[in-house]
């Protein structure tokens, strides 16, 4: 990590910089194993505390749905949920963003934290797979991934720069496919909205988030999306409270998982 | 007192000049010249210049309507006023939501000109354009105007009787007093359209070359490259210097107070 | 052009002028003959500076007509009258030099800014504002913007000239030296002259006759000495009794 802006305003911010700068010099890996158990099994535990839960656009809905059930079972637990685009995320948490737990859609930002010394052993709790979303009635008459190639269509993809755009690159270089996009969005929710909206024929997006969208939204399926995986990490960053452990010991354990699948989510 | 003052200008400056400072000034050169870079550049100018005369095309008669208007009842003069302001006061994005609701396929204009003459207005240059028209408008309208109240429109009559045609009056009088403010509200225009957002991404969306502009490239960058996220921002950063001092050097010196 | 001498072959004028403004009707009907000024005088909100914006042609006329010698002049617009105005508060263009504020007229005639600046000169001399001539109307102090006025106005050569409360912008410690300054810069022109004011002061100094407008109406004229031996309105008594100025 180099020069860390010295402008953070909140004193959450400051803190929790110093204590990444103090973690990723002494290499203090806090083995979210041996840490994590007191949290699960202790409803009870002493101080109230807040998690700040960052996590990528596609898993807004499962984390909704995780943090309510954590809340009610550590009720001196107070989960703060921030999602968005992985790598979006994954940035700010290196530029001293007050995250405790960082859930990415993709290995690479998970990388960009363990890299910076700021996220030490994650671990894989969910997969995803591509779908084509189209637009309730599907008036294109969209059949298949070929179809993102005609021009006449407007078509959303996610930008390449975010995990949905890079598996979304793949999958159609895989297919032999030069998608012609209208709009490469910086999140993988933008894209779904511009379905639901109707402003676009045709889109590529997660499985979970075609379920998500509800009737506005049909998913179709496309051979060799099950090629494409995105393995979704998590971890709870250095330095935060024996509660953010116990967190992802909630998303990673039985209950979370059963969450996650009802979302769409593969099994890691 | 002063000490808050000087937090006060730290909170304005200090961001500024970090920027300045933690900007990779030896990769600079090369970041500017990025393919991706210049393409936002180009498209940002060209949009924004083209937002700039369609404003002065549609702003100037807006702002003369608004200070005729003040002869008007009180209701419509406020209306009429709360219209122009709305959008200065109005998050970009929800002005971006507004206009999808309006052009966009299934909006209330959007699906008769899709149906009726299979024109799409998202996802192109001109929704761009229509995005920074509709957040900079009232900068120009208010400029404009402000220039129209002050000046006396009794020295038009003067004109007259002294032997100047509708067309001299205009040309002579009416515009040379109202000029500094149509100048700088066209300025002002222009860089309220440059640096352009919420609306834009809402909107217009995101591609390269046909909506993605300086300020969504540089939010874009910041996922994956921040040297060139911090590239552009400097480069949106001295536009907008430009601007100010050309603002206070040429055009506020004329108008009187 | 040299500045015109005192001239008996100017016309005269005849104004018969009925305009409205606002909730209020206004009707006036006068002559004005060469080097005899008329004092058009009343209280405020009479209606007097109407009766001059629609002999000026910059209200239009419900009814009536102007007339300046034997050309008819209601139907012209403002530019094409060869009215002369000195308005109130003088009404100078802000963003143009004395110099040019006095060569507006020769500029609209067509020439070239040089030579309009030639057409200039001998008023700028004669008003005395050589010296000013590069200065802008917001650096003037008001008797000087009154000499301006006066001379941007007769420098388009007019037939008529209208002046509106000539002495209000000024300070009053000032006006009587404006006020006899004035009266001779309006003999000098010697056309048909139609001032404007609320003082009797001015009317005395600058006019030879004096009709008086009330709430839109005329309910006197003739001489001031006329007006002091027979006040026909309270109005008009009241006014000159308190104008021991």
């Amino acid at each position: 990590m180099r020069r860390m802006p010295r402008l953070a305003l909140g004193a959450g911010a400051l803190a929790l910089a110093v204590a990444a700068g103090l973690a990723g010099c002494a290499a203090a890996g806090a083995g979210t194993g041996t840490n994590s158990s007191p949290a699960v099994s202790a409803p009870t535990d002493a101080a109230p505390a807040t998690i700040t839960v960052f996590a990528a656009a596609s898993l807004t809905d499962a984390f909704d749905e995780l943090a309510r059930q954590y809340e009610h079972a550590h009720p001196n637990v107070d989960v703060v949920l921030n999602s968005g685009g992985s790598a979006a995320l994954a940035q700010q948490v290196v530029e001293g963003a007050p995250a405790d737990v960082f859930a990415s859609a993709a290995e690479g930002p998970m990388q960009t934290l363990v890299d910076a010394g700021l996220a030490t052993d994650p671990a894989v709790f969910a997969t995803n797979t591509l779908q084509l979303a189209v637009p309730a009635g599907n008036r294109a008459g969209v059949t298949g991934l070929a179809d993102l190639a005609r021009a006449e269509l407007r078509i959303a993809l996610c930008d390449e720069s975010v995990p949905c755009g890079a598996a979304s690159a793949k999958l159609l270089a895989q297919a032999r496919v030069t998608a012609s996009p209208d709009t490469l969005e910086s999140d993988v929710r933008a894209v779904l909205t511009k379905v639901s909206l109707g402003e676009v024929d045709a889109a590529l997006v997660y499985r979970t988030d075609v379920l998500a969208a509800g009737d506005a939204v049909e998913g179709i399926d496309v051979p060799g999306a099950a090629s494409v995986v995105n393995r979704y990490p998590i971890a709870a960053l250095d330095g935060a409270p024996d509660a953010a452990a116990g967190f992802v010991a909630f998303v990673t354990g039985p209950a979370g998982r059963a969450v996650l699948a009802e979302a769409g989510f593969g099994a890691p | 007192m002063t000490a808050v003052a000087v937090l006060a200008l730290a909170v304005l400056v200090l961001p500024l000049v970090a920027l300045v400072a933690r900007a990779p000034w030896a990769e600079l050169p090369e970041l500017l010249a990025r393919e991706s870079v210049l393409q936002a550049l180009v498209l940002s100018f060209v949009t924004a210049t083209a937002a700039t005369g369609l404003c002065l095309v549609l702003g100037v008669p807006l702002a003369t309507l608004l200070a005729r208007a003040a002869d008007w009842p009180t209701v419509p003069r406020r209306l009429l006023r709360a219209a122009v302001t709305v959008p200065l006061v109005l998050p970009p994005v929800v002005g971006g939501i507004a206009l999808l609701m309006l052009l966009g396929r299934r909006g209330l204009v959007g699906s008769v000109l899709e149906d009726w003459f299979g024109v799409t207005v998202p996802f192109t240059s001109g929704a761009v354009v229509l995005a920074q028209v509709f957040v900079s408008l009232p900068f120009l309208v208010f400029a404009v105007e402000g220039a129209l109240r002050s000046a006396d429109r009794r020295t038009e009559g003067a004109a007259a009787t002294l032997g100047a045609s509708r067309w001299q009056v205009f040309r002579h009088v009416t515009l040379p007093l109202v000029a500094p403010g149509v100048a700088a509200g066209a300025v002002l225009c222009f860089s309220r359209a440059l640096g352009e957002f919420g609306a834009t991404i809402t909107f217009a969306g995101s591609l390269p070359g046909v909506t993605r502009t300086l300020p969504i490239a540089s939010y874009l960058a910041m996922q994956s490259d921040p040297d060139e996220a911090v590239a552009l921002a400097l480069l949106l950063l001295a536009v907008s210097v430009a601007v100010l001092l050309g603002l206070r050097d040429r055009w506020l010196p004329g108008v009187r107070g | 052009m040299m500045p015109a001498e005192p001239s008996s072959a100017r016309p005269s004028l005849h104004a018969d002028v009925t305009v409205t403004r606002g909730e209020r009707r206004i009707a006036a009907a006068f002559d004005v003959v060469p080097g005899h000024p008329l004092a058009v005088i009343g209280p405020n909100g009479a209606g007097k500076s109407s009766v001059l914006a629609a002999i000026a042609g910059l209200v239009p006329l419900d009814a009536g007509e102007v007339r300046i010698g034997s050309r008819r002049v209601d139907g012209l617009p403002p530019e094409r009258r060869r009215i002369g105005v000195v308005f109130q508060d003088y009404v100078l263009f802000p963003h143009l030099s004395v110099r040019d504020n006095v060569a507006f007229a020769a500029r609209m005639r067509g020439g070239s800014r040089s030579a309009a600046r030639a057409v200039a000169e001998p008023w700028l001399a004669r008003y005395d504002l050589t010296a000013l001539a590069d200065r802008l109307p917001a650096e003037l102090s008001g008797g000087q913007a009154q000499r301006v006025a006066l001379a941007r106005a007769l420098a388009a050569d007019p037939d008529v000239l209208l002046l509106d409360e000539p002495m209000s912008a000024l300070d009053v410690e000032v006006r009587a030296d404006m006020r006899a300054e004035l009266a001779t810069h309006v003999r000098e022109f010697g056309g048909a002259t139609v001032l404007v004011t609320h003082s009797p002061a001015d009317a005395a100094a600058l006019a030879d006759s004096v009709l008086v407008l009330e709430r839109g109406l005329v309910t006197q004229r003739g001489t001031l000495a006329e007006l002091r031996a027979a006040p026909a309105t309270a109005y008009v008594e009241r006014m000159l009794a308190a104008s021991v100025e």
